[in-house]
């Protein structure tokens, strides 16, 4: 039977590739100098990373200025505004976490060139996946997104914390994969192909067969993993706890928006005629996220694990839009929500956890309370840090309000119980957010600093600038929604097949 | 052709693994029985493979098994790490952090 099968070699687009040779080369690059004169170039590796990640956006913008959709390997691989938008995203959330890292890595004794390197194979994986199209690519990609991930936790070889962060977050990761693996070879053989496109067209019909139910479900409920939504959040805070800040920031943005970009594209493109299958699941899943994040979030006491739950809340947010889906009435609102969400949420998220980095430089600790009467001592940070909170928790005019009202306007426009009663349930969960936020947020401002210790924090320009970058685009995309609007209509971000 | 039999003890392997991966204390167990889980992977893409006549079944399952080796190598190192700064590899002790 093999044989029966000739060899062609297919046509590559290597305009279409340029953005994932570019960081390819950057990993490469950065090993061997690393191998061959760590002594002299050590200072300027995170500056090639950056400049790595920089130049990957030339031919990004180059492809959306060009306008076409490119379709590669008989269409695993699809390079359209979708993928491009994501993947300039996930570009800028990565030179982002690389001034964040910038010198925490530096200052604090770690292994400082592997950690780049690792950090651009992990970005690789998620430009890749942005453009997935097929079960195998979508796998290839998050196992090398993720391989790195576990390792970038487990950064702090000594450290028994981060010992345990790594080892919660592989393990999980790994079972998480291996039953979406499982779910995968259920749906190829209930329809047949790899190519979501065939998937859609293997599973249409009145009659779907047992095998492709337990298939979907099980492949859900692997990025559900990804994506820390409830219950299968166990790791996160964990995780989060343990590993280095900067890796926290990654895993959190990064790393979640990735999962979300695989399930936006199985859904829209693979199991979209499903949507018996995957509503009911996807509802429990939002709903669950979005109220247990919360309500665990209000008895944290440490901002990273606040942080944590926060983004297990937001990740419930995210995975709303999905309940309504199906229904012709939304048409593509759901998939701009989400969008619009991710880019947003990668802005608020990674500028407050800059300042939370900033903050610990003076304060030494992670601790909710380090954060008392922080005017007093830091006003510029403590002025961002409210914005950051303010836009996580939803506040006009802060980018993530326009966020939120993009969510409930799909749920509401699918004119049904579920997606009326999600509304709601969104609604609901804002409110005891705004309690939390809130609460960080009054007690920088009010309270005394403690043992009235007024030394100013010295922050590096590094952690400056990205505290400036996400605070610009968490402002701008508030005042002026048409930005990113601009950026997720409809005619632009149908996903291609 | 014979498929329902690969399935079944696909899914048999499967039950196993994921038994394993939530029953078991030692962590190599613990990657052995994930390891468990993707050969049960493995044979239902070749049996959907060879069922279906196309090679993309067999294709899936040699990345299967090269990622495969490549997570392993990464979790046995994490493993070695855990035994060196700890002296056991009993997962139920690694519970520094809760909440």
């Amino acid at each position: 039977m093999l044989a029966e099968v000739a060899f062609t070699a297919p046509h590559v687009d290597f305009a279409a590739l340029a953005p994932e040779i570019v960081l390819t080369a950057g990993a490469v690059l950065v090993i061997l100098l690393d191998a061959l004169a760590l002594d002299k170039i050590k200072p300027f590796i995170s500056i090639i990373t950056g400049a790595t990640l920089l130049g990957a956006m030339i031919p990004i913008l180059w492809l959306a200025n060009n306008g076409v959709d490119r379709s590669l390997f008989g269409g695993a691989f699809v390079v359209d505004n979708f993928a491009l938008l994501l993947k300039a995203m996930f570009l800028l959330s990565g030179y982002v976490v690389v001034l964040l890292a910038m010198n925490y890595i530096a200052e604090g004794d770690y292994w400082e060139s592997e950690f780049y390197a690792m950090m651009l194979s992990s970005l690789l994986g998620m430009v890749v996946m942005c453009s997935a199209r097929d079960l195998l690519t979508i796998f290839v990609a998050l196992e090398l997104l993720s391989i790195p991930a576990y390792m970038l936790a487990t950064w702090r070889k000594r450290d028994l914390k981060s010992n345990e962060a790594g080892i919660k977050y592989y393990l999980m990761g790994v079972f998480a994969s291996a039953i979406m693996l499982y779910g995968m070879s259920l749906v190829f053989g209930a329809s047949g192909s790899t190519l979501l496109t065939d998937v859609a067209k293997g599973l249409s019909g009145d009659n779907v067969r047992p095998t492709a139910v337990v298939g979907i479900l099980f492949v859900v409920i692997g990025f559900a993993f990804k994506v820390s939504a409830f219950p299968f959040h166990a790791w996160a805070p964990d995780t989060y706890e343990g590993a280095p800040t900067p890796v926290t920031a990654f895993l959190a943005v990064a790393s979640k928006a990735a999962g979300f970009v695989a399930i936006v594209q199985l859904i829209y493109v693979g199991f979209g005629t499903r949507e018996d299958v995957y509503q009911p699941l996807l509802w429990v899943l939002a709903a669950g996220s979005m109220t247990a994040g919360n309500l665990m979030a209000l008895r944290q006491k440490n901002i990273v694990r606040l942080m944590a739950y926060s983004g297990i809340a937001q990740a419930g947010y995210m995975l709303a839009p999905l309940v309504v889906a199906g229904n012709d009435k939304v048409g593509d609102k759901p998939l701009q929500a989400i969008v619009g969400y991710l880019v947003i949420y990668a802005a608020m998220n990674l500028g407050a956890f800059g300042v939370i980095m900033a903050v610990a430089r003076k304060t030494r600790s992670a601790e909710i309370s380090s954060f008392r009467g922080l005017f007093h001592y830091a006003p510029a940070l403590t002025v961002a840090m409210t914005v950051f909170l303010m836009s996580l928790a939803g506040i006009p005019p802060l980018a993530g309000w326009y966020a939120k009202f993009q969510v409930l306007s799909a749920l509401i426009s699918a004119e049904n119980a579920s997606g009326v009663a999600m509304g709601i349930l969104v609604g609901v969960n804002s409110v005891i957010a705004l309690y939390y936020y809130g609460t960080i947020a009054r007690s920088m401002w009010a309270d005394d600093a403690p043992d009235g210790d007024l030394t100013p924090v010295r922050v590096p320009p590094a952690l400056v600038s990205a505290i400036v970058i996400t605070a610009a685009v968490t402002v701008v995309f508030g005042v002026l929604p048409q930005a990113i609007g601009h950026f997720t209509n409809g005619g632009l971000l149908a996903i291609g097949g | 052709m014979l498929l329902n039999q690969f399935l079944l003890l696909a899914a048999a392997l499967f039950c196993i693994g994921v038994y394993g991966v939530l029953a078991r204390r030692n962590a190599v167990l613990v990657l052995m029985s994930v390891e468990l889980i993707l050969n049960a992977v493995n044979i239902n893409f070749v049996a959907f493979g060879a069922f279906n006549r196309t090679v993309a079944g067999e294709v899936f399952g040699l990345f299967v098994i090269a990622v495969a080796a490549a997570e392993v190598g990464v979790g046995l190192a994490m493993v070695l790490l855990l035994y060196r700064n700890r002296k056991s590899i009993d997962l139920t002790e690694v519970d520094l952090m809760k909440g």
